[in-house]
């Protein structure tokens, strides 16, 4: 029966986490951080064991490996459910894989520049994944808010004049999409009578064809709000000034911020627009296309134009953004599962190596002077200095050869970014390039501009990084940075999961693919819930089978 | 009714976006403002316009659902609201901050002229 609980648990813990630490004084902030850490490894385990149950199947309310918990024991659509299937446990895996390396990260030092760091970080991650565990249209609105409002405490952390101001463009954006957001789902609402996801699914290819193009209207509307937080082209010049502005463990969680837009454009339009569409089926293919090609091209040229290193770096997440944008477009069209399968280890591969980057970002550019002087003016503001309770030593290990093992782990972040062998970012781009030129549903030229553009972006990314490379590693007047050894065993933690990905690449990839096939056979998805029995009308018959 | 309702909407949609896209800040929180209460009556609209009727039914036995409102709309005003108005609460705070630091309230931290 606890089993049947695990669903849940990634919402509970970091909430609970969150809430318990916000009763202790910010000075204790040894033992928040070792809470924070105990919460994030457990979600890691109970991630990882429900992406095991989301694989095998076989629990009482189990579809094909798809899971279904009703929240309050209301009988589906009239309450809210979580549904657990391949795309939502990878999704929640990849969280847990970013939250440990960007607390322990956060511990060197930036924890000590602001208020409620860590549960406001605990609440970043209930949203994350709530967001991708629930399928009710308004929940998943309540979840984004919850992980926009941690999101702009997490930004402004730090405080300083260019956070603020950064803080402010990335609060007004988002409050404008999730207006629209509203918009779009009420629009939903008043058109079909419904707001669970499985529902809809079932409704529209029955849909009478007089109220099809306010439906339209109304998930255009919704794909925009989720465009916003995806930074597809048009919508996504907030994005890199926010990001670069983020402190660095902060911009290492932001990696997978945009890839919450990402999921929900992919579940939906999956669940809505995919082959059961009826007249619907494709809706909105040719669009998420162009807007994936311009988002790769801007980012593209994004990367080749910037000065520092934190700009590029935001920049290259455009780039992964805009290349699982424009996949999702083909598959939509009818391209087949075989690139989504590459795309969806492409996200988990690319949000893996730009998360770390962003940690890397700080440390390498640490002897210019300009963050320890704002670290230093933040301690002030905030009378931070004072004494610790729990007497944390403020040096650490600093480690040895400082400038090889950033260099090192530079070239690693590079070389995946790029694309190139043997990391998996090459292993990715080949399944999407091989899906690519097999598919026969849209014109070649479309299909050969993308695999163009997909390319390119690798080299423009290899260019870019490797110029910002050399003026850091190999200009002859160097100051050494001092780097603690809490701040690059992170990145090391997070490239050998990188390289753990490369070295299973061949099971991830039939994980990959058998998301990919689920997400196109949405039957299970869209009856599933409806068979899912309540507790209380299931109770007897499971009290009978004990033996 | 419905006449005076959209136009009600269109009205505050409109001063919503007119003051989002100009360059104080005072006037984007306004904006943002105007825009949510717009939302806010569209998705009580989205729940039909039942006037003088209560949106809870009594309890059991057969009910006759085109007398009663539907409650769906309401509940969800209620929670956009709640996160619509926290959310301008911090937005505000961020505003003030903004205007300490940089000494001026243009949205960008700084004066065009400047």
């Amino acid at each position: 029966m606890i089993g049947e609980h695990l669903i849940i648990a990634p919402i509970l813990i970091p909430f609970v986490t969150g809430a318990l630490m916000l009763l202790y004084d910010d000075r204790r902030r040894a033992a928040k951080f070792w809470l924070s850490i105990v919460s994030a490894a457990a979600q890691l385990l109970i991630a990882v064991q429900l992406v095991i149950r989301a694989k095998t199947g076989g629990d009482v309310s189990d579809w094909e490996g798809i899971s279904f918990y009703l929240l309050g024991d209301w009988a589906a659509p009239y309450g809210i459910v979580l549904v657990l299937d391949r795309l939502a446990a990878m999704m929640l895996v990849l969280t847990g894989l970013l939250a440990i390396p960007s607390l322990v990260y956060a511990h060197a030092g930036w924890n000590r520049q602001g208020p409620h760091y860590y549960s406001l970080f605990q609440f970043l991650l209930m949203g994350l994944n709530g967001a991708f565990l629930t399928g009710d249209l308004f929940n998943l609105f309540v979840f984004f808010e919850i992980l926009l409002a941690a999101s702009y405490g997490l930004l402004l952390h730090g405080s300083g004049q260019l956070r603020v101001r950064a803080g402010m463009h990335y609060i007004a954006i988002n409050l404008a999409a999730s207006l629209l957001f509203l918009i779009g789902v009420s629009l939903i609402y008043g058109v079909t009578g419904t707001l669970n996801m499985a529902h809809l699914a079932n409704l529209i290819a029955a849909m009478p064809g007089e109220n099809r193009p306010l439906l339209h209207a109304a998930v255009a509307v919704l794909a925009v709000a989720f465009l916003v937080k995806a930074g597809s082209w048009p919508l996504s010049f907030w994005l890199p000034t926010a990001y670069m502005a983020a402190a660095a463990p902060v911009g290492a969680m932001f990696a997978i911020m945009t890839k919450v837009g990402i999921y929900a454009i992919v579940r939906l339009s999956m669940l809505l627009f995919g082959d059961t569409g009826g007249a619907s089926a494709g809706f909105g293919a040719g669009i998420l296309i162009i807007l994936g090609m311009a988002t790769v091209l801007f980012g593209l040229l994004g990367v080749l134009s910037s000065q520092g290193l934190g700009r590029m770096a935001a920049h290259s997440v455009l780039i992964s953004s805009g290349t699982v944008l424009g996949i999702t477009g083909f598959a939509l069209a009818g391209g087949g599962p075989g690139m989504l399968a590459g795309a969806l280890y492409y996200l988990v591969a690319s949000t893996l190596a730009t998360s770390a980057l962003f940690l890397l970002i700080e440390p390498m550019s640490r002897e210019d002077g300009g963050i320890a002087a704002m670290l230093a003016l933040t301690a002030d503001a905030y009378g931070l200095d004072g004494a610790d309770l729990d007497e944390v030593p403020d040096a650490g290990l600093a480690i040895p050869a400082t400038m090889t093992v950033l260099g090192i782990c530079f070239a690693l972040c590079v070389l995946m970014l790029a694309g190139l062998p043997p990391l998996p970012g090459f292993i990715g781009k080949i399944a999407m390039v091989q899906a690519l030129m097999a598919q026969t549903a849209l014109p070649a030229g479309l299909a050969w501009s993308f695999i163009a553009l997909l390319i390119l972006s690798g080299f423009a990314t290899l260019i870019g990084m490797a110029r910002i490379g050399i003026q850091t590693f190999w200009s002859g007047d160097l100051v050494l940075p001092r780097v603690l050894a809490l701040e690059i065993a992170p990145v090391i933690a997070l490239l050998a999961v990188l390289a753990m990905t490369t070295v299973k690449a061949e099971a991830m990839l039939r994980y990959t693919a058998g998301t990919a096939q689920a997400l196109h056979d949405t039957a299970a998805y869209a009856f599933g819930v409806f068979a899912t029995p309540r507790a209380a009308d299931r109770a007897p018959d499971d009290q009978g089978d004990d033996p | 009714m419905e006449i005076i309702l959209s136009a009600a909407i269109g009205i505050l949609s409109a001063s919503g976006i007119w003051l989002v896209l100009r360059p104080r800040s005072f006037q984007v929180i306004v904006g943002l403002c105007l825009l949510s209460y717009a939302v806010n009556l569209f998705i009580f609209a989205m729940g039909r316009l039942t006037p003088g009727a209560p949106p809870i039914m009594p309890k059991g036995g057969f009910v006759d659902p085109t007398l009663y409102a539907d409650p769906l709309p309401q509940a969800l005003v209620l929670t956009a609201i709640v996160i619509s108005f926290a959310t301008t609460a911090l937005f505000l705070v961020v505003m003030i901050a903004s205007r300490g630091l940089t000494g001026t309230d243009h949205v960008d931290g700084k004066e065009r002229s400047q």
